[in-house]
């Protein structure tokens, strides 16, 4: 069978992927994130809310993300809007409460994810159980046509079990909701449930696991994904 | 594009000064350009000598210390924590940072950038008053200015601020001016002749630039100009002008959002009319005269207690200022009692010229309690008493009815300018509290050797003395004797600390605060009983036990220990912190009710309040765990 090697395949969707995506994956240039110290990388971390946890057939009701450069969230650095959907689900309504004509302005998903793409460029993602929301943005690239996000990603749920000690993790497999690390991380939770919110909550808690992790200040991206 | 993340931190600036000032539009349009930076314990926020971040901090979780390096080591300053403002000075005055600041705690600061705030601000009139006080009483370096001899410089203490806000500045009409040909030479002889700091040029009348002290460092001294050059060489120009009769915030205002330090007045407020006179930054100093300094002045002066009175209520303005601009509260109670101590000397002098006849014999007036401790800020009872020389037992009778009307006229006195009577006699003119030096010894022998719940409570007030007035060395052979008697009876401290925990614990298990059951105060947080004597007794058990001399007051009596115990040092320091943090909070509040501040009602406090309330609980059950195993208490 003719074997298509894996960068040719992906060089072929990049060459037939939409222009903003070209943009986008243009910002990677061959940099070598894994030994930089973490002061030097630019993070960012982002929520989304969804109409349901189906990453299929669910939908974002809006993104909010935003930047961390060494110990500073700079408040200009945000990325925060609301997804006009024609899918709608009553019942997630309580969750969320982003009602279908709600009181904040709504672009279109299209809009959303464009834009999303240029904030975040060539960042490194962080979100709490990261994985839903990357999977949540990849299925709208789908949609546009466009390939997968490039980034690489952090897992805050991921990296608050390596502050804890190995002796007193009594159950491995758990995993550690949001309000979970708030609580033992000393967070407040007002704006819980807006994606905005959610993105500052997650990234006060990321600042703090880091602190925790990175005693001496001499941790390297490679170190927080070991 | 929404923002969830600016509102959040709207949310939590209009809570505290000066930002609940602003509008909510102004302060949005801050909050979406503030910088959140997270620091763990003891990671620097600034060092001193460092070129300012062109931002200030506001803290938003944890603490922040502000300290400063004398040989080597550091001195806390201050300490910041929620809701408090730092590193502000340095940007108005666009130096670089004096001090150096660093997470005391995990923390999360807010940064402003002042180039959005300071035109906001400044628009603001109570933003910029607010802004004017902390930069006219140099809240950030308290020390700096203790040396350059402006420590008691004041921006207002008038009765209301109305008042100085719509006074006139006053001017000198009488400028010394030059014509533009002159030479830098003569232009400085001018100015040496007058005893002047600057020099207005003249050209038609009008202001055409100035001179001051300044320019002639920063251009000659330096050898950028030669003194054989005319005046417009190195004068500023143009001047900044204002018409006739701005008042004295107008005029600050000005200086401050120019930079400048002189202001001259023409006839339209323009550099092309006639010069009328000019304002210098000295002036409007002068001009905010109820400063500390002029009121001691006043205090010597007073013949009569009613003087003393009106001097009284100033210092309770004086207080409510300071609370206001957030001085650190050790300046703040350095400065008040100096001011009550000097007002209790003038009313002994007084009633001693009310006496017939001069004092039979030595004596000296001593403070007890809070005055004792020299932490009484807001007026609550006086308690005091007298100690005599020994005299020979038949005349013992008739020195003790000297004393004792002396202690009378005294305590009217006081009472007169706003000390309450002590509802307890415990005061000089109570024959038990005004004896011979052997009988207030063999007084203290008898607490110490017998200690019973009544001699804890007295002895627990009387410790606490400190002399006020009169002969030194009686109340220096008091102490001599009452820590022998003391080293005798080392478990008189274990009945001490005994007594010191045991306040019941502050906080329920839910971590409510407990407040009282029953009573007049039912649902009350009793922050006296609960919070601030625990603290009063552990320090001084402790500070009996190193004999420790000459430091009544609880907060310094912590510091010292901290010096002396090297392994409880951390908790020796928050104890001192929690003091002043607490002490504060009960000034505040009973400012704000009229009362003692000592009940609390819980239900109108903010949530950052309690925050604030609950992170002193912390010490006080650490200085009782030290109690306890220091005395074996269980």
């Amino acid at each position: 069978m003719f074997k298509i090697p894996f960068f040719e395949l992906f060089n072929r969707k990049l060459k037939n992927a939409p222009s903003f995506y070209k943009a986008y994956a243009e910002s990677f240039q061959s940099k070598k994130i894994k030994n930089m110290p973490l002061e030097a990388l630019r993070f960012v971390v982002f929520d989304t809310e969804t109409t349901g946890l189906d990453v299929r057939n669910d939908r974002m009701l809006s993104i909010g993300a935003v930047g961390i450069a060494g110990n500073t969230i700079h408040v200009k650095d945000t990325y925060e809007f609301f997804i006009h959907q024609d899918k709608f689900k009553a019942e997630t309504v309580p969750v969320h409460g982003i009602l279908k004509k709600g009181k904040y302005k709504q672009i279109s998903e299209e809009e959303a994810v464009k834009g999303f793409l240029k904030f975040i460029g060539s960042s490194v993602l962080v979100g709490h159980h990261v994985g839903f929301d990357i999977a949540m943005i990849n299925y709208a690239l789908k949609r546009l046509g466009a390939p997968k996000l490039k980034n690489k990603a952090l897992d805050t749920g991921v990296l608050y079990k390596k502050t804890i000690h190995q002796v007193n993790i009594l159950n491995r497999d758990k995993q550690y909701s949001l309000d979970e690390l708030c609580a033992d991380l000393n967070i407040d939770r007002a704006d819980r449930h807006k994606a905005a919110g959610d993105a500052f909550i997650t990234a006060l808690a990321f600042l703090k696991i880091r602190g925790r992790l990175d005693v001496k200040g001499q941790l390297t991206y490679k170190h927080l994904t070991r | 594009m929404e923002n969830t993340i600016a509102e959040r931190i709207y949310d939590f600036l209009k809570a505290f000064p000066p930002f609940h000032f602003m509008d909510e539009k102004s302060l949005l349009n801050i909050a979406a350009e503030v910088k959140v930076i997270y620091l763990e314990k003891d990671k620097p926020v600034f060092k001193a000598n460092e070129a300012n971040h062109g931002m200030f901090y506001v803290v938003k979780d944890g603490a922040v210390r502000i300290y400063r390096i004398e040989d080597k080591e550091p001195q806390i300053v201050d300490i910041c924590d929620e809701g408090d403002l730092f590193g502000l000075r340095p940007l108005i005055t666009k130096e670089d940072y004096q001090l150096s600041a660093s997470a005391n705690e995990e923390s999360i600061l807010y940064g402003i950038p002042i180039a959005l705030f300071l035109p906001m601000a400044l628009e603001n009139k109570k933003v910029s008053n607010f802004l004017i006080a902390s930069f006219a009483s140099n809240v950030s370096d308290p020390r700096a200015l203790e040396k350059s001899g402006k420590l008691f410089t004041e921006y207002s203490v008038e009765r209301t601020s109305e008042i100085l806000d719509l006074k006139k500045a006053k001017y000198t009409k009488n400028t010394v001016t030059c014509a533009p040909e002159l030479s830098i030479k003569e232009a400085a002889n001018k100015m040496v002749k007058r005893h002047v700091g600057s020099i207005v040029v003249l050209k038609d009348k009008k202001p055409l630039g100035i001179i001051t002290n300044q320019d002639l460092r920063d251009k000659i001294a330096t050898g950028l100009h030669t003194i054989a050059e005319p005046v417009t060489t190195i004068m500023s120009t143009p001047v900044k002008c204002f018409q006739k009769g701005p008042t004295v915030s107008q005029a600050q205002l000005i200086m401050l959002k120019n930079d400048i330090s002189h202001l001259c007045i023409t006839q339209d407020g323009t550099p092309d009319t006639e010069l009328l006179g000019l304002i210098t930054q000295q002036d409007i100093v002068v001009s905010f005269a109820n400063n500390p300094i002029v009121l001691l002045k006043e205090v010597k002066r007073a013949e009569k207690a009613s003087a003393l009175r009106e001097i009284k209520i100033k210092t309770g303005e004086l207080l409510k200022k300071y609370l206001d601009q957030n001085l650190p509260l050790s300046q703040i109670l350095n400065i008040l009692n100096e001011i009550n101590y000097s007002i209790t000397v003038q009313a002994i002098e007084i009633s001693l010229k009310k006496m017939n006849t001069e004092p039979p014999c030595k004596f000296a007036w001593l403070a007890l309690g809070s005055q004792g401790r020299k932490e009484q800020l807001l007026t609550t009872d006086q308690d005091n008493a007298i100690v005599f020389e020994n005299v020979p037992e038949a005349a013992y009778e008739t020195t003790q009815d000297y004393f004792l009307e002396l202690a009378r006229q005294v305590t009217r006195t006081l009472h007169k300018i706003g000390y309450a009577y002590c509802p307890a006699d415990m005061m000089a003119s109570n024959p038990r509290w005004c004896q011979s030096l052997s009988e207030w010894q063999s007084q203290f022998t008898q607490w110490i050797t017998n200690p019973s719940p009544e001699s804890l409570l007295l002895s627990a007030i009387f410790f606490d003395y400190s002399y006020v007035y009169g002969d030194t060395p009686l109340v220096t052979t008091l102490s001599d004797r009452i820590f022998e008697v003391l080293d005798k009876n080392v478990f008189f401290y274990r009945h001490m600390a005994r007594d010191a925990t045991k306040s019941p614990a502050l906080l329920g298990f839910f971590r409510q605060f407990l407040v009282e059951e029953s009573g007049e105060h039912k649902d009350f947080f009793d922050i006296k009983q609960r919070a601030l004597m625990p603290l009063i007794d552990a320090g001084r058990v402790l500070s009996l036990d190193h004999k420790l001399r000459n430091i009544n007051n609880t907060a310094g009596r912590f510091e010292r220990l901290a010096e002396l115990e090297e392994n409880n040092r951390e908790i020796y320091e928050s104890c001192s912190y929690a003091f002043k943090a607490l002490l504060k909070f009960r000034t505040k509040q009973g400012l704000l009710h009229g009362d003692s501040g000592r009940f609390i009602e819980l239900a109108s406090l903010s949530k950052a309040e309690k925050l604030k309330l609950k992170r002193c609980f912390k010490p006080i059950r650490d200085i009782q765990e030290i109690l306890t195993v220091r005395y074996q208490l269980k």
